[in-house]
């Protein structure tokens, strides 16, 4: 996808590019038949976005023309080369990807009303068909079908048409009003908390999903709030940045206190369900603060990385609960957290010590062996004197903080716990990373050979990296084992390790920030492993939801959606190189050259 | 030469000193160890690893001679030993399981060999393999075809899962890896997890979530024969049969055929393949079709093995073939069958014959832990893996 101009600028050729059209229809035509057969319009379909309007099932398959449409027309607009001429073709060109997509569908329609497919694909059901006729006869469903297709793609043509600002207006109020509705049960939970009942009361209908004149609210909040508060946000910012340094990081850490004092009184202002998922949320947060410094700063691929949060949780089990099999010392939990620390720190180096000077790919895969010989440890007979074999450890204290317990029945201090300790991974990962060990982490995971010819000591600062998110991860797994208070090995699948690299990937590799809104996002909304997010209904989806996400974030946008700046330099070094030779920033090699 | 260096030096050390700064006055100081601490433990590790091999087998002969004698008492006390017709039994299962380890592998390999990197996604093409042989078996057996021509039908299901396998390699390969040639080398690495990922649920949301059985496989299949000495179920023959001649085609495809030599070409040096005329991208694809196919045939097998399938059936296979491969030499084809085919037997013989004799209670739970130690060995030993890697000059670093 580089150029591959001569030098000149190019004006893109005028009339379709039909090819592109024909291949972005196929691929939404398949794509919503794929949708359609997955069962995500019948599963969803309970979940209302808009009351008598539109279901999450429904939205499953409009997002498709709109999202393909805008794609088809757009184009990145590499250095050297002119833009395209904006013309009413894109519009023709979305309305035929709309069409196109909507076709997919149709003919899925034909072939479901014809032939019974079921006994292998589970979702080849009349549901699915009434569902998409529209609970009337097939042909009209048809016939909507190619209209609201169409209708959906000239809209998307129509965002690279019409002016920036209406686009981005657009985009805004749609936006808001999905995430209004997704955001229900958080939202009604804490206006609660303040005895806001009424406002949720008018804008939600009871059994979920914005009334129509909660969705009309919320679109002309989105569009008066901006113009309300203009630009003042940038102002203040680019005051603030004009500051003196010591004036700055004073207004820094005031913000940073009034924010941390927010969230520590934010539990009791929320009902237990929202504490629950906020404290699942917190877990993965901190085991995803813990990967961050392994793949995101010192740039080593640990698929086993489930192994620490599982030694963590095993540990503390071990040591405090009274059914532990084998040695029941009943430690208090802080006490065994200290044990906790040091001996995954242990694990962390003797896993470590063996893998670490492998081949990057290889010690991927050594790692996830370690992980699953590590669970299988804990289920087997053999140390089941021990651990518990498939029984588990169960009957786990909890913490007892003097005033209280912290256990899984009362979620705001579980949620209150993980704050705290999410803090201090917080600060230790961001004063590592701002120190020498941080940059021998930064400058390995650039190029091992030029570091260590820098003379940093690789094998040592990449254990180094190890033992720290182990560590990370062992304050997850003993705050886990407390608050779920008993602990299976079906805990501790592969599945974790997968989910907590999805959500480094996704916020963004070796930045703190970005792990922690990816955490937010992904276990926030779609849910863990075994915790429901948000959207309770995509339970079913959310693994097949979170494959796909890694595989596009790689293609699209490696360096995550809150990206690190030098990370994702390095990731796009070759663009950035061509950029500056095309804008004749480097002096090419041309001039030392003999003529 | 020597004169020319130290002079080269001289000045060096001059400049260094005319610069003020005091290089050769550091290298006066006590030398720095090479060894590192890790390297000591590493050989600690090696040297337990192979200790507890060596033991664990000195007991298991020990025990064979006699459950009785001092040795395998001392080890563990319950040693009962193992009759001959359970050896060969155990072989002859872990044999048939490394052969369609051994045809997974193939498809690790040759990509590896090729695009240096680890198609992890590969475990799951193994995956759809199996479940449209499920799917093609269970239409066949309704149709009453299944009893009656069962050689039809199993020729009928290999090939339709080797075409649902090849194309699945294929767009995977078109869609998620071609964009990233080039790019830094855990990006595709990455990137095949999430495939993986996307195609064990994709198998959720369209087929349904539970395990899924084959039809049951013809009396006169399943029945015990002898052959030269070992009892062999028919499944297993069959299972054997069909690798050998995957295995044989796959070969002549490689060495005789100029597809075959265009591979091998673009696995030595990419540019220098398109500089003589090869089509890189189009070689890439057949490998992966190749590769694939490899896996459909796997799939078939593992249903013939074991006759019930799930989404998760391609991931223990998957990281299984890989450390065949890896055990075998990545790169190397033959290496890969043998390597599919120790790791099997390993796999089924290692539980009773290592860790039974050293005292380890439930050992057949600890079957998959064995298979990951053997990788993690065999990387720590041998890391080209026991017959030689073969990998260009690039993907060698």
């Amino acid at each position: 996808m580089t150029a591959t101009s001569n030098g000149t600028p190019t004006l893109e050729a005028p009339g379709l590019d039909w090819r592109r059209q024909i291949r972005f229809s196929l691929i939404g035509a398949l794509s919503s038949a794929f949708i359609a057969l997955a069962g995500m319009p019948v599963g969803l379909d309970r979940r209302n976005i808009i009351q008598p309007l539109l279901s999450m099932g429904y939205l499953s398959l409009l997002w498709v023309p709109f999202v393909l449409a805008s794609l088809a027309g757009s184009q990145v607009v590499l250095e050297g080369m002119t833009e395209r001429v904006r013309s009413s073709k894109d519009l023709v060109a979305g309305a035929l990807v709309g069409l196109g997509s909507a076709l997919g569908l149709v003919a899925l329609m034909i072939l479901v009303k014809n032939f019974n497919i079921r006994d292998p694909l589970v979702n080849w059901s009349p549901q699915l068909l009434d569902l998409l006729s529209f609970n009337r006869s097939a042909g009209l469903g048809m016939v909507f079908w190619i209209v609201l297709g169409t209708t959906l793609g000239l809209m998307g043509g129509a965002m690279h048409v019409v002016p920036t600002a209406v686009r981005s207006k657009t985009l805004t109020v749609l936006l808001s009003v999905l995430a209004v509705s997704v955001l229900e049960t958080f939202i009604t939970d804490l206006l609660k908390g303040f005895q806001l009942e009424i406002f949720t009361d008018f804008i939600y209908y009871k059994r979920g999903g914005l009334e129509i004149v909660g969705a009309l609210l919320v679109a002309a909040l989105a569009i008066v709030i901006p113009l309300l508060v203009g630009d003042r946000i940038t102002v203040v910012r680019t005051r603030v940045r004009e500051m003196p340094a010591d004036e700055r990081s004073r207004v820094n850490l005031i913000l940073l206190l009034v924010g941390s004092a927010l969230l520590l009184v934010l539990p009791f202002f929320l009902g237990k369900i929202t504490n629950e998922l906020l404290a699942n949320v917190g877990l993965f947060v901190l085991l995803a603060l813990g990967l961050n410094i392994v793949v995101g700063l010192a740039g080593i691929l640990d698929l086993g990385y489930v192994a620490f949060f599982a030694v963590g949780g095993y540990t503390t089990a071990v040591l405090t609960s009274p059914n532990s099999p084998g040695f029941s010392p009943q430690l208090p939990w802080p006490v065994a957290l200290i044990v906790v620390v040091v001996l995954t720190g242990l694990v962390g180096l003797f896993i470590g010590a063996p893998v670490i000077r492998m081949r990057g790919d290889y010690l991927a895969i050594v790692t996830l062996g370690f992980g699953e010989i590590i669970r299988l440890l804990f289920l087997s007979d053999w140390l089941s004197g021990w651990f518990g074999g498939a029984q588990g450890i169960t009957n786990i204290p909890g913490v007892d903080v003097g005033f209280a317990t912290v256990n899984g029945i009362d979620p705001r201090s579980v949620f209150l716990l993980v704050l705290v300790f999410s803090a201090i991974a917080i600060y230790i990962s961001w004063r590592l990373e701002h120190s020498r060990i941080g940059r021998a982490w930064m400058a390995i995971r650039e190029d091992e050979d030029v570091a260590e010819a820098m003379g940093v000591n690789t094998t040592n600062t990449k254990l180094m990296a190890f033992v720290v998110g182990a560590v990370l991860a062992s304050f997850s797994g003993a705050i886990f084992s407390a608050k779920v208070g008993s602990i299976f090995p079906t805990s501790f699948l592969m599945l974790i390790s997968i989910i907590i690299l999805v959500v480094v990937i996704v916020g963004g590799m070796g930045n703190i920030v970005g792990v922690i809104v990816g955490a937010l996002v992904l276990i926030g909304i779609l849910g863990g492993p075994k915790q429901p997010g948000l959207l309770q209904e995509f339970s079913e989806f959310k693994l097949l939801i979170y494959g796909a996400l890694l595989v596009w974030m790689m293609l699209k946008r490696p360096e995550g959606l809150v990206p690190n700046v030098r990370r994702s330099r390095e990731l796009h070094q070759e663009e950035f190189l061509q950029d500056a030779w095309l804008k004749g920033e480097i002096d090419t090699d041309d001039e030392e050259n003999p003529s | 030469m020597s004169v020319d260096d130290v002079g080269e030096l001289d000045t060096a050390s001059q400049a260094a000193s005319t610069f003020g700064t005091n290089v050769t006055t550091t290298y006066d100081a006590k030398p720095t160890s090479r060894v590192l601490w890790v390297d000591r433990f590493l050989t600690f590790i090696r040297f337990v690893f192979i200790l507890v091999i060596s033991v664990g087998l000195l007991a298991f002969i020990a025990q064979q001679i006699n459950p009785q004698n001092p040795f395998a008492q001392w080890i563990n006390p319950d040693a009962t030993g193992l009759t001959a017709a359970q050896f060969k039994g155990l072989l002859v299962t872990g044999l048939a399981q490394g052969a369609m380890y051994g045809l997974i592998a193939l498809g690790y390999s040759m990509v590896y060999g090729v695009l240096g990197f680890i198609n992890f996604a590969h475990g799951e093409v193994f995956m759809v393999g199996a479940m449209s042989g499920m799917i093609t078996s269970n239409k066949l057996a309704d149709a009453g075809l299944w009893e009656d021509a069962f050689l039809f039908c199993l020729l009928f299901i290999v090939v339709s899962s080797i075409v649902l396998s090849t194309a699945t390699a294929v767009i995977m390969e078109r869609i998620a890896y071609r964009p990233l040639r080039g790019a830094p080398r855990l990006i595709p690495l990455i990137t095949s997890i999430g495939v993986s990922f996307f195609l064990q649920n994709v198998s959720v949301v369209l087929l349904g979530p539970g395990a899924k059985s084959y039809p049951a496989l013809p009396s006169w299949l399943s029945q015990k024969r002898s052959l030269i000495g070992f009892q062999i179920e028919g499944t297993k023959l069959v299972v054997l049969l069909t690798a050998a001649v995957s295995m044989a085609g796959l070969w002549y495809l490689v060495e005789r055929t100029k597809t075959g030599k265009a591979m091998r070409a673009v696995a030595e040096d990419k540019e220098i393949a398109a500089l003589m005329g090869i089509d890189v991208n189009r070689i890439i694809v057949t490998t992966f079709a190749v590769g694939g196919a490899m896996a459909g045939v796997a799939g078939i097998l593992w249903g013939i093995l074991f006759r019930s399938v799930i989404h998760t059936t391609g991931f223990l296979p998957g990281i299984k073939a890989f450390s065949a491969a890896v055990v075998g030499g990545i790169g190397n084809l033959g290496g890969a069958m043998a390597g599919g085919l120790s790791l099997g037997a390993a796999e089924a013989t290692a539980p009773l014959m290592l860790l039974e004799p050293l005292g380890v209670d439930g050992v057949s739970q600890l079957r998959d832990a064995v298979a990951f130690a053997v990788l993690i060995f065999v990387l720590l030993v041998r890391p080209s893996g026991l017959f030689g890697e073969r990998l260009s000059e690039d993907e060698r670093a």
